[in-house]
């Protein structure tokens, strides 16, 4: 059976200058889950290679609500459960996709997909590489980063930091609902592994988000703020803390700059040296631990290309470099945020 | 040649025709002369890439790709050339891709231990332990939604058994009744490490079992048992009866890499060697095929001169094919 798709519907978004769509100002509200839901059920009716696959997609909690009911519209074909076992079935879902399928293979956390490190590093992230361009694996993996309540160590790592590190590997992580149906949508046509890394705390706000499906091109960021006096860049739930701080930090007459990168890997290195080339100040935000991770990438990537345009060292809002703690006062002091960022910005004047 | 008995080919089943007989015959004959022409080019260095030799392995590529069609899908691991030429990968390719050649398989970028030919059904080798298996499981995935009848094969050795991955594969392939055939060529090591100082039991057929899977096992030395025991998997799945697992007992004659005996190293005997080598597939078979008059002498010869010719050109052509471009280092990598 050949397997048929509609592409017709889709659009390229060309920019995006705001926290919301401009052209969306006044458009259609609807929550992150909603715009998540939406997105997969457009990709499964436009896109007979397209199919859904993870623990408890097709569950009463519908992980998280994205998937929830989908397999009743879609048939358990297209939309199933599977066994606990994240290497074998992450190898299953690459499988399927060197062979002309679309797969996407979901995770309720980011954590389990260090059980299947094999397949993602040694085998998806490589193949098309190793074997010389004649073969892709369009393959999607997400899971969403978990936070707050005591969720502790092993449910609430954000491990951007080590996926980042693979190539081979595409990484995205979107921080609104408008991009995380874009994002989404590219993710499915691209012809590599693709990983998108959600946040939890992301999932609770709502967004304009247009009904038709269309794409968001990977490794263009986006200012959220524009602004004159410092830098703030990151993506995922730490765009959302930055807004928060740009606002606090009005009052003490700072004007903060603020960078959504969308995606990690590519990154989009141009808009951040022409921010920090403006502002002369950087502050680099992100949920994953300090060392050796997203954050000192970019720092690096700045000293590397643009140290002249620095007045004054670079500043990093990371997590702390320990396990998540489980008790609330822990917790509390384990992440940075919004406080945090106004402290970093502070100094820098 | 000398008439060897070590092997009993049983040729009561009428199934196997006469020029079935002469195509394992060739197929097991062409990957032997190619290995050795790698041991004899290894020590040169002109190779710079490990070889994983399968020579003493030959009847179990030979017999379970005989019943594959050119649409179905073979996953194979660092020992995979016999694989490859079984399933009709493009022999020229392969060479170039030792001699590192932008005109090898993966342009120069895979190496021996990883192997490709979309054309012929060869999506790629894995050099991590069953690496290949859930991958093979994932394409028997991708022919269930297709509703096609490709069946995808996964060959591996008694290494990969110790892996979890291969249960988390059978598991999955039995629940979604999957068109797969795992192959265990268990030659009893894993690099140095005997199967019996690794697994309590000396029963990687029957292992599964309890997820449901049907498990053969046969002399993965003997072509003919390895045919019919492969038919039966084989043909299983394309039917969609579901997944089968095999495991065929043979021996690795070279080290666990490189193009010599590594018996000097101490981790097994020459007595245990020497049982192994009287037992060759391919010598005891011509001498089973000349005894029955299925072929003469003079057939074998002219196969031997095809085979050396077409191994001499492949690796004439490799010698003098152009070398990967520096500056295309990151071609390849997404983005």
């Amino acid at each position: 059976m050949k397997i048929s798709f509609d592409w017709d519907k889709k659009s390229i978004e060309k920019e995006e200058p705001g926290f919301e769509h401009k052209a969306e100002k006044n458009g259609r509200r609807i929550s992150y889950i909603a715009a998540l839901h939406e997105t997969f059920d457009q990709l499964l009716s436009v896109d007979k290679r397209i199919f859904i696959m993870g623990q408890g997609v097709d569950d009463p909690f519908g992980m998280f609500g994205a998937t929830l009911n989908l397999h009743k519209k879609y048939g358990s074909e297209r939309v199933f459960d599977t066994p606990l076992s994240e290497e074998g079935l992450t190898g299953i879902a690459m499988g399927a996709s060197l062979v002309g399928m679309r797969p996407i293979y979901m995770h309720n956390r980011p954590d389990f997909l260090l059980v299947a490190m094999n397949q993602i590093v040694n085998h998806a992230s490589k193949w098309r590489y190793m074997f010389g361009g004649n073969i892709n694996v369009p393959l999607v993996i997400w899971a969403c980063i978990g936070r707050g309540w005591g969720s502790g160590a092993q449910h609430s790592q954000s491990l951007q930091g080590l996926f980042m590190h693979i190539p081979g590997l595409k990484l995205v992580m979107p921080s609104t609902p408008y991009d995380a149906k874009g994002l989404l949508v590219s993710s499915v046509l691209d012809e590599g592994p693709v990983m998108i890394l959600e946040h939890r705390w992301a999932l609770k706000h709502t967004g304009c988000v247009p009904e038709q499906l269309y794409s968001i091109p990977f490794g263009k960021g986006v200012i959220r703020k524009s602004g004159t006096d410092v830098t703030i860049v990151g993506v995922s739930y730490m765009i959302i803390e930055a807004l928060r701080a740009a606002e606090e930090l009005k009052k003490d007459k700072i004007d903060a700059e603020i960078i959504d990168l969308r995606t990690l890997k590519p990154l989009d290195e141009q808009i951040i040296l022409e921010s920090v080339k403006k502002t002369g100040r950087l502050i680099i935000v992100d949920t994953d631990w300090k060392t050796a991770g997203v954050t000192s990438e970019i720092a690096a990537i700045v000293a590397e290309k643009g140290f002249e345009y620095l007045k004054k060292p670079i500043k990093r809002v990371a997590s702390q470099d320990t396990p998540t703690p489980a008790s609330n006062v822990l917790e509390e002091k384990f992440y940075a945020g919004m406080n945090e960022i106004v402290a970093a910005a502070k100094e820098l004047f | 040649m000398k008439e060897l008995k070590y092997i009993k080919f049983d040729l009561s089943a009428k199934d196997v025709s006469k020029s079935v007989l002469v195509d394992l015959y060739k197929t097991m004959l062409m990957i032997r002369m190619f290995q050795h022409k790698i041991e004899e080019e290894y020590p040169k260095d002109e190779i710079k890439t490990p070889v994983h030799l399968c020579v003493g392995q030959e009847a179990i590529p030979a017999g379970v790709c005989i019943h594959l069609k050119k649409d179905d899908y073979v996953f194979s691991n660092y020992r995979g050339h016999g694989h490859y030429l079984a399933k009709g990968g493009d022999m020229k390719a392969l060479v170039c891709e030792l001699y590192g050649r932008e005109t090898g398989c993966c342009r120069g970028r895979g190496g021996s231990m990883h192997l490709i030919d979309v054309s012929a059904g060869l999506l790629g080798s894995s050099s991590i332990v069953a690496g290949g298996v859930p991958i093979a499981t994932g394409t028997a995935l991708g022919s269930l939604m297709q509703k096609n009848n490709h069946v995808s094969v996964v060959f591996f050795g008694d290494g990969a058994v110790d892996e979890g991955v291969l249960y988390e594969s059978i598991n999955f392939a039995v629940l979604k009744k999957l068109p797969v055939v795992y192959i265990c060529e268990n030659n009893f090591y894993a690099v140095c490490s005997a199967q019996k100082n690794r697994q309590p039991l000396d029963n990687i057929y029957k292992r599964f079992s309890g997820c449901g899977i049907p498990g053969y096992r046969a002399d993965g030395n003997n072509v003919i048992e390895v045919y019919k025991t492969a038919k039966k998997a084989v043909n299983n799945a394309r039917a969609k009866k579901g997944p089968s697992i095999i495991e065929f007992r043979t021996y690795r004659w070279r080290g666990h890499s490189g193009g010599e005996s590594d018996v000097s190293l101490g981790y097994r005997t020459q007595k245990e060697m020497d049982c192994w080598q009287k037992r060759c597939p391919v010598d005891n078979f011509a001498s089973f095929l000349l005894a029955k008059k299925i072929i003469t002498d003079k057939e074998i010869e002219s196969f031997k001169k095809i085979f050396n010719e077409e191994i001499n050109n492949a690796f004439e052509f490799a010698k003098n094919s152009p070398l990967p471009q520096k500056k295309d280092i990151l071609k390849y990598v997404y983005f």
